[in-house]
């Protein structure tokens, strides 16, 4: 169940004066069960690049490719792509349309011609994965809160059962709580269901704990495709692009300038706790034995 | 897809009718079309259409939008150029059963095309090389008189300059969410009529209650800000005449007395 990306290009209004080459040469894989950060400043073409993962973007130039298929080939069922290759929008509550809670998640499935009461028992799996229990099921979507309204909307992918799971910015606008909760429950699905999951961010912090591989996007190319401890050792291309690494990464850099000798790829607060311990503890016994 | 659709086809570009002030320009425009109905001999065409075709290249906008203007009159042309061509009585040049073309039906349908053609291509040039703001400020500036009347001009120019600052963002906002629901499985494209009309249910909503809610959030900031409309609110951007603007009057208003002059000395 890959993804792949030959060659891609996409440009906006080609042949205007509005032309704006979003995505310039993209060769990306996807491949099943990995847990991937797409990172980017603002106007990199993440958005526009993950859209291409589902069939909702066509490329100018290029192909994509699901299991080794074109799916801009003639006659390919986009419409089974779209249930296997579910895209969480950025701020999805803005999708919720139904009178309850339990029918809009049931949209998606029954849109995949699922029975009523399949569509439920998929509905109520889905959002007692995102953990919104039998309570919420008859409340307008309109009354929860935002951080509800949120998972909800998860679950109105979820629901389909999709194999791969391409979520932009879905912590936009929560608060630092509501944002580890959907964060932790992204990852608990990558490990119970074994999915392949593609979390949009611009926030190195979000997915430095949990992503496997990240891809930074700079002017519509890919700049780096890698473990996140290589991509932060980049720490200064980075900055050149808008981005930065986790704040970790600055503090070690400064100790290790200071004559610490830690270790820089850490990438979590525990993490650099223990390197800077056992630093610590080298240093000393360097002390003693002299 | 719905990002292509530009309001008021605005092309930017550096030229001398970009830079000219909006209200000259719409003065201009109406001088303009009220010439393409003076001109009615061979030599007037010829003015106008040397006229026309010097402000297309002073505009700098390529030709190709210009025309691309003409695509939804297409039919009225079409229609127009049949009738024309097929009821006007006059010398028979061809005749086919009840069908006949005449040499005054050929020369009024040629020239029924002509002016329709002129009529868009002049409109269209102002919207190219005007900002819908820029055009809504000349409009509350040339209206301006009637608040004697007690019209409310700046209200009905706020309103308008909001409208359109507003269509693009509810565009991107319809194909955000369209595509948001076919991530789920809408299909917006087949079905019957009443089918289709169902399938738009999860769009409208979610943008009923956007667009309410951006309503609410504007109103909100402007009275934060104290806005009371009307008054004696000064602009940041005041249009001024320049020296530009005084000479693209004085040619305008020679090209219109040169279409007086024709018309009268029935050139």
């Amino acid at each position: 169940m890959s993804i792949e990306l030959k060659n891609v290009t996409y440009t906006y209004s080609p042949g205007t004066a509005y032309e704006i080459h979003a995505l310039s040469q993209v060769n990306l894989t996807i491949p099943d069960g990995e847990f991937i950060g797409v990172i980017g400043h603002t106007g990199s073409g993440k958005s526009t690049l993950i859209q291409h993962f589902n069939g909702l973007m066509k490329p100018t130039e290029g192909e994509v490719l699901y299991n080794g298929e074109n799916i801009w080939r003639e006659s390919y069922p986009l419409g089974k792509l779209r249930s296997q290759v579910g895209l969480v929008f950025q701020y999805p509550e803005h999708q919720l349309f139904e009178t309850d809670v339990l029918t809009d998640v049931c949209f998606g499935p029954k849109n995949q011609g699922l029975s009523e009461e399949e569509a439920r028992k998929q509905a109520a799996s889905a959002l007692a994965l995102v953990g919104m229990g039998e309570a919420y099921y008859q409340k307008s979507p309109f009354e929860l809160s935002g951080g509800q309204k949120k998972r909800v909307a998860i679950a109105g992918v979820l629901a389909m059962n999709p194999k791969i799971l391409v979520l932009d910015e879905p912590t936009a606008g929560l608060d630092p709580k509501g944002r580890d909760e959907i964060l932790e429950q992204i990852s608990r699905l990558h490990k119970e269901r074994g999915i392949s999951i593609v979390l949009v961010s611009h926030s190195m912090e979000d997915i430095a704990r949990y992503v496997q591989r990240i891809i930074v996007m700079d002017q519509g190319r890919v700049a780096f495709n890698d473990a996140p401890r290589e991509i932060f050792s980049h720490y200064k291309e980075l900055e050149a692009m808008g981005l930065s690494a986790p704040q970790i990464t600055y503090i070690l850099q400064a100790l290790r300038e200071k004559g610490l000798d830690v270790d820089l790829r850490a990438m979590t607060v525990e993490e650099a706790k223990e390197s800077i311990l056992e630093a610590l503890q080298k240093r000393r016994l360097g002390e003693d034995g002299r | 897809m719905i990002r292509d659709i530009t309001l008021g086809q605005y092309y930017p570009a550096k030229s001398i009718l970009h830079k000219l002030d909006p209200r000259m320009k719409f003065l201009g425009t109406l001088a303009f079309l009220a010439s393409v109905f003076l001109f009615h001999t061979l030599p007037g065409y010829g003015v106008l259409t040397v006229f026309l075709v010097s402000v297309i290249a002073l505009s700098k906008v390529p030709v190709r939008f210009l025309f691309k203007g003409l695509k939804p009159i297409f039919f009225i042309l079409l229609i127009t150029v049949f009738f024309n061509i097929l009821l006007t009585p006059g010398e028979v040049l061809w005749q086919w059963g009840i069908l006949r073309i005449t040499r005054e039906g050929l020369w009024q349908a040629g020239r029924m095309m002509l002016r329709l053609i002129y009529l868009v291509i002049g409109s269209s040039i102002m919207t190219l090389t005007t900002t819908p703001n820029q055009l809504t400020d000349a409009l509350e500036r040339l209206l301006n008189p009637l608040r004697v009347f007690h019209v409310p001009v700046h209200e009905v120019a706020m309103m308008m300059s909001i409208a359109l600052r507003f269509i693009p963002i509810l565009l991107e906002e319809t194909d955000k969410i369209m595509k948001a629901q076919m991530a789920r499985g809408a299909d917006f494209e087949s079905g019957n009529l009443l089918q289709r009309a169902k399938n738009m249910v999860p769009l409208l909503v979610p943008l009923f209650i956007s667009a309410f809610q951006r309503a609410n959030d504007l109103a909100m900031a402007m009275e934060a800000r104290c806005y009371h409309g009307g008054g004696m609110r000064t602009q940041m951007k005041p249009l001024r005449y320049q020296r530009r603007d005084f000479l693209a009057y004085g040619i305008v208003v020679v090209y219109l007395g040169i279409g007086i002059a024709f018309r009268v000395l029935k050139i």
